[in-house]
């Protein structure tokens, strides 16, 4: 018998970063009572670490700017698999999002007219494509990311969310009808498990970068929702797609933002030419990160890399001055002192493509509502069950996110979820009660870590499944490493479920959260495997040295893992603009 | 090796609190205090303590480090280790849940008694509402706070009157509001602090400008809001 108590509210988030807490801003002005399950202090979330700016078309740095052409951009820069309908309505309802969080306190950078300060970041044009670089990344100074996620809270406090900070979502309720009724939860302070009961249960997890051994993200950033939704037997989209920053901190993994080049600063390699003119004469160092990142591995790989080990590159920008540097990039200088023992002002900063960010995820249509595929193909939606944010996939990057973009993601579809459930709410939801047998299925895997004795531990298991994806799942991939991958992680299966437990205390066991969160990062890690691996061609993040090229015949359609068969399933990109023709598909240069 | 010294209790075993001593192989880097940790963690899988970023923004793992309030992922061995050691404590002051994790509600009290938020009840424009750079120059060295407790538990006026005295942070924070052209709830603000707690038990002995690990400057201003709570009143 499930012998937990149960907490019920009418919306519950699962994760307190920009898009949860945007979420649930809504929610809590509209009176519903709404709850925010967060692991670590909602300002703690890796939204936090957000640099460079959020990406919306507010016409501030060009009074003529448009958000068509910020469409056009995403589009391009999605490799044509972002879904068109959603690009459209991040990009529309992207400016009133952003004067909303403005309204709210969000201390923007400012023009010498007051207005909010933009700056260039890669992919960005005017006139689709044809009227050269835009400025259109809102930025507070590079503390964007702090700034929005603070505002957030603060106007999560004014208007009195309920926070259960340091609690651990564990597994997904699911009721006879295959519905999402809330989640089983853990107090980290306590140990106590309690079941969550909701009507509408969102997921706003987050990425999962630590599936791989160097990444900019957070220790937290563990994929926690993309396993819970795996293990309930529900699929994910495009999990194959990771994007990798070009600017990450050689040997610490910290980011450094594209900001930097917006600014103008460049990279360069041992002979210190600035190498991308070579690969995007247009764009150069902004050209998409996919397209950047590329160009940096060539350059190491073909014995033009920086270092006694040839194994980076370097990012200049002592020739913008100190003035400009403190006053726009003032954390970039803090993090590469700290991090590289490098002063922006007088050296170059070591640099190397580092994981930073999971384009695919949980499928939601543009309201948040978290979608499965039916037998015959179409899409149905799970009832009880929304994503917004990094961890779903709605799909406006596609197999490549722009810069600043992220931020833009999380506020409008952080919000849209919130919206659309307050109507739901509105109008009545019913949604069958969990049985018993339902909490307990959900109890199952924290039962079984509780119960272990002996095992393997889950930092050793944690490094070594990290090691399987960086070498085997990188930047460049080819089919037969990847099957070689793909059985090492099925070798390390039954491993990661054998986890070791030697902790079986109660009051704040990080042991136990770091046990599951290593179960997650594996369901994540073979999805990737797998989805990887099904993926024969070459496209936006997902470069494959056997399939060069980009296949629009057969894989210009998003791609389904579902986790009870493991099969890699189509889905139809959306190519239906409200506002006007959809983008055709075309060669994609820089 | 390194001799590591750090401060365990667990309330489910442990009656009292203890120092443990571990040795640790730096392998001759120049490593940080947060790495440390995560590779004996390894070893002691019991051992707990919060991170999050590993960059120093979250603010996740201010713990006193050698005797001085740091962020652990941030402060390099070189600076931290004396005489070989390492002494690795939690934030002073605060109550204990397990070996470096505080309970900080007392912490996040004192910021949400400042009502940490914009109140500007005028109608919103259709745009953002303009500030000129001057105007937000201002606000630098002050919305940069990462909520760590550093420097509040860092303290000893937070130490004595951690209920009623707002404490370095949460008054940054309401200077951060105070200062903002666009907030228009100043009279409110000061009213809300005009008492002989909130911000007059600040000394002015600067212990937290010391610790803040993104070098802000909080003692400057509490000065801020002294002035004007004295203008307030003649």
């Amino acid at each position: 018998m499930a012998n937990i108590r149960t907490m019920t509210f009418d919306a519950v988030i699962v994760g307190g970063g920009g898009s949860g807490m945007r979420a649930a801003l809504q929610l809590a002005q509209s009176g519903y009572k709404t709850a925010v399950i967060t692991k670590v202090f909602p300002t703690r979330s890796h939204t936090v670490s957000a640099q460079g700016g959020i990406t919306c078309a507010i016409a501030s740095d060009d009074p003529n700017d448009q958000w068509q052409w910020h469409m056009y951009d995403t589009i391009k820069g999605s490799d044509y698999i972002g879904d068109q309908e959603a690009i459209e309505y991040m990009c529309q309802t992207g400016p009133e999002a952003i004067f909303e969080l403005e309204h709210m306190g969000l201390p923007f950078s400012r023009t010498e007219e007051g207005r909010i300060y933009q700056r260039p970041f890669g992919g960005q044009s005017k006139d689709f494509g044809n009227g050269g670089q835009a400025a259109r990344t809102c930025a507070a100074a590079d503390r964007t990311g702090h700034a929005l996620l603070h505002t957030l809270y603060q106007g999560n406090l004014k208007n009195e969310t309920t926070f259960l900070n340091e609690w651990f979502a564990v597994d997904i309720v699911k009721n006879a009808d295959n519905a999402v009724v809330g989640v089983v939860a853990l107090n980290i302070e306590t140990g106590e498990t309690v079941y969550v009961k909701s009507k509408a249960t969102v997921f706003a997890t987050g990425g999962a970068g630590r599936i791989y051994a160097s990444t900019t993200n957070a220790h937290i950033c563990t994929g926690d929702g993309i396993g819970m939704a795996l293990r309930a037997g529900f699929p994910v989209q495009d999990i194959e797609m990771w994007q990798f920053h070009p600017t990450g901190i050689h040997g610490a993994g910290t980011l450094v933002t594209e900001g930097c080049r917006g600014e103008g600063g460049y990279l360069v390699n041992k002979d210190g030419e600035r190498f991308m003119e070579r690969y995007a004469p247009n764009a150069k160092d902004l050209a998409g990160r996919d397209v950047v990142a590329r160009s940096m591995v060539l350059e190491i790989l073909e014995g033009r890399g920086c270092g006694p080990d040839g194994d980076h590159v370097y990012l200049k920008l002592d020739h913008l001055g100190e003035e400009t540097l403190n006053a726009k990039l003032p954390g970039i200088l803090e993090l590469s002192r700290t991090f590289a023992h490098a002063d922006p002002v007088k050296e170059p900063i070591p640099v190397v493509p580092t994981c930073h960010y999971m384009m695919g995820g949980i499928p939601t249509n543009v309201n948040g509502q978290a979608l499965t595929i039916d037998g015959e193909g179409n899409d149905e939606v799970i009832e009880g069950f929304y994503a917004c944010g990094e961890a779903a996939c709605v799909s406006v990057h596609g197999a490549n996110r722009l810069g600043g973009n992220s931020l833009l993601d999380l506020v409008v579809f952080g919000r849209a979820s919130g919206m659309f459930i307050e109507q739901q709410l509105r109008e009545g939801v019913e949604l069958k009660d969990a049985s018993e047998a339902d909490i307990e299925a959900a109890m199952a895997g924290l039962n079984h870590l509780n119960d272990s004795n002996g095992g393997e531990n889950a930092a050793v298991l944690r490094a070594e499944l990290q090691t399987i994806m960086q070498n085997y799942f990188g930047v460049f991939r080819r089919g037969d490493f990847m099957q070689e991958g793909i059985a090492k992680l099925a070798a390390l299966r039954p491993r990661i479920k054998n986890v070791a437990l030697s902790d079986k205390s109660n009051a704040f066991n990080t042991s136990r959260i770091e046990a599951l969160e290593l179960q997650n990062l594996f369901e994540v890690a073979e999805a990737t495997a797998i989805t990887a691996e099904a993926r024969t061609e070459s496209r936006g993040a997902h470069a494959r040295d056997d399939f060069k090229e980009r296949d629009d015949e057969n894989w210009l359609c998003h791609s389904v893992f579902f986790p009870s068969d493991k099969r890699v399933g189509k889905r139809g990109v959306n190519f239906n603009l409200k506002t006007r023709e959809a983008f055709e598909p075309k060669i994609r240069t820089y | 090796m390194l001799n590591v010294s750090i401060y365990r209790y667990n309330p489910e075993v442990d009656s009292e609190p203890y120092m443990q001593d571990f040795q640790f192989d730096t392998e001759g880097k120049d490593i940080m205090v947060l790495d440390v940790l995560e590779k004996l963690k390894i070893e002691d899988p019991t051992l707990v303590f919060r991170r999050s970023c590993r960059e120093g923004v979250c603010g996740s793992d201010g713990m006193n480090i050698s005797g001085k309030n740091g962020l652990a992922c941030v402060t390099p061995l070189s600076e931290a280790v004396k005489k070989n050691k390492l002494v690795i404590r939690p934030l002073p002051g605060l109550p204990v849940i397990r070996d470096l994790v505080i309970d900080m509600s007392q912490f996040y009290a004192q910021y949400e008694k400042i009502q940490p938020y914009m109140i500007n009840n005028s109608p919103a424009p259709a745009i953002e509402r303009l500030q000129s750079q001057e105007e937000r120059a201002k606000l630098d060295g002050l919305y940069e706070c990462i909520l760590c407790a550093c420097c509040s538990t860092a303290c000893p006026s937070f130490w004595w009157n951690p209920d009623k005295f707002i404490g370095p942070s949460g008054l940054l924070q309401a200077y951060r509001f105070l200062a903002d052209s666009r907030d228009t709830a100043t009279e409110a603000r000061l009213a809300n602090l005009d008492d002989p707690f909130s911000v007059f038990r600040c000394h002015g002995i600067m212990n937290c400008v010391q610790v803040c690990p993104k070098g802000l400057n909080p003692t400057k201003a509490i000065g801020h809001i002294r002035d004007m709570l004295i203008r307030t009143a003649t």
